[in-house]
């Protein structure tokens, strides 16, 4: 009975200590590492534009248009409109949208600027007397609107949330698109340096 | 009393006319119906952004249904109603993401941690039967002259 064999959790314990830990610790690790990412992903929730979905019109024409004028007004809007006013920004807004009253006052002050570039808008599914009320009520910082009644022209810009803007540069490709209200700091940081890059 | 009711029904009927009548129209064609059905499925709501049109109620989703609709009675393919919207709106509105490179981690990651996770396991279950096949030694002469008479008189 002298010569018993080793017991094999002896065998197991006798392996290198340190070596074990790291292959324990690996899987622990990877999933460490995919928590880590995923809680990251949800923290940007946070963060304002963190759902705003990437433009599949970037560097695209712009979508070929024609739009009837809002009511009360003479002429509608068309791709053609756009294209011949060089570097412009292009604003869908609606009266039944509120953010697009939040942001409204920033275009009419930028309207009243020297250097502003062509405003145009784009009237997203509005009843014709509510955009042409908001529109007295509130002023209208827009060179010429059009009336898309039926939100096809928005789907052809990939509009989702009004208020959007376009950033169009003097080919007439669109350049940026900015989801949701317009701030002063959207405006002068990223809108304003942006065209006047275009420009120069 | 008669006058009474009889302005409750009318204002009954009339109701539905008051509010705004986002009533899906389902198209004539069994078959195109179907087909467009289908498609509401497959089609993102940019809006919610976790529901396909289908099972969306937002204004946006109801006219892409419309528009699907529109696209497929007028002989469209799937295929071509789907590259429609993906050349507006991108690659997020497909529910099933397109494979490539920025993607890749969506499509192959999942089976790739599925082999690296198999690969372990049968890894370290090899290495902790190894050990034990080590253990089996055969018997010393000492214990088989122990074990006979053991086995021999049912250990008796």
């Amino acid at each position: 009975m002298s010569e018993q064999p080793e017991p094999i959790v002896a065998q197991e314990l006798a392996r290198p200590i340190a070596r074990r830990r790291l292959w324990f610790a690996l899987p622990i690790l990877v999933f460490v590492g995919i928590a880590a990412a995923l809680v990251f992903g949800l923290g940007r929730q946070g963060d304002e534009h963190a759902r705003d979905l990437p433009s599949a019109l970037i560097d695209k024409p712009l979508p070929a248009f024609t739009l009837p004028p809002v009511e009360g007004y003479e002429v509608g809007l068309s791709d053609a409109d756009i294209k011949a006013a060089g570097v412009s920004i292009l604003n869908v807004f609606a009266s039944w949208c509120g953010p697009c009253q939040v942001e409204h006052p920033i275009w009419m002050a930028y309207a009243k600027q020297s250097d502003a570039v062509p405003l145009f808008g784009l009237n997203s599914k509005d009843q014709p007397e509510n955009a042409a009320n908001w529109l007295k009520k509130l002023g209208d910082p827009y060179k010429l609107i059009g009336a898309d009644r039926d939100g096809r022209v928005s789907i052809d810009f990939g509009v989702y949330g009004v208020p959007e803007t376009f950033v169009i540069d003097a080919t007439g490709r669109i350049v940026l698109k900015h989801i949701g209200v317009m701030t002063r700091k959207d405006l002068d940081q990223t809108i304003l340096p942006l065209i006047a890059r275009l420009k120069g | 009393m008669r006058w009474v009711l009889a302005l409750a029904t009318v204002l009954l009927l009339v109701a539905p006319l008051a509010t705004r009548a986002a009533v899906d129209r389902p198209l004539d064609d069994r078959a195109l119906e179907a087909r467009a059905l289908k498609l509401h499925q497959e089609i993102r709501c940019l809006v919610c952004q976790g529901q396909s049109i289908a099972d969306s109620n937002a204004t946006l989703a109801f006219d892409l249904r419309a528009l699907v609709r529109e696209r497929v009675a007028a002989g469209d393919s799937d295929a071509t109603v789907l590259d429609f919207l993906h050349a507006r709106y991108g690659d997020f509105v497909l529910l099933e993401p397109p494979v490539k490179p920025a993607t890749y981690a969506l499509w192959f990651g999942p089976p790739v941690l599925l082999v690296i996770g198999g690969l372990a396991v049968f890894v370290v279950l090899r290495r902790t039967r190894r050990p034990n096949d080590a253990a089996l030694k055969p018997l010393s002469e000492a214990e088989r002259r122990a074990l006979e008479p053991l086995l021999r008189d049912d250990g008796r």
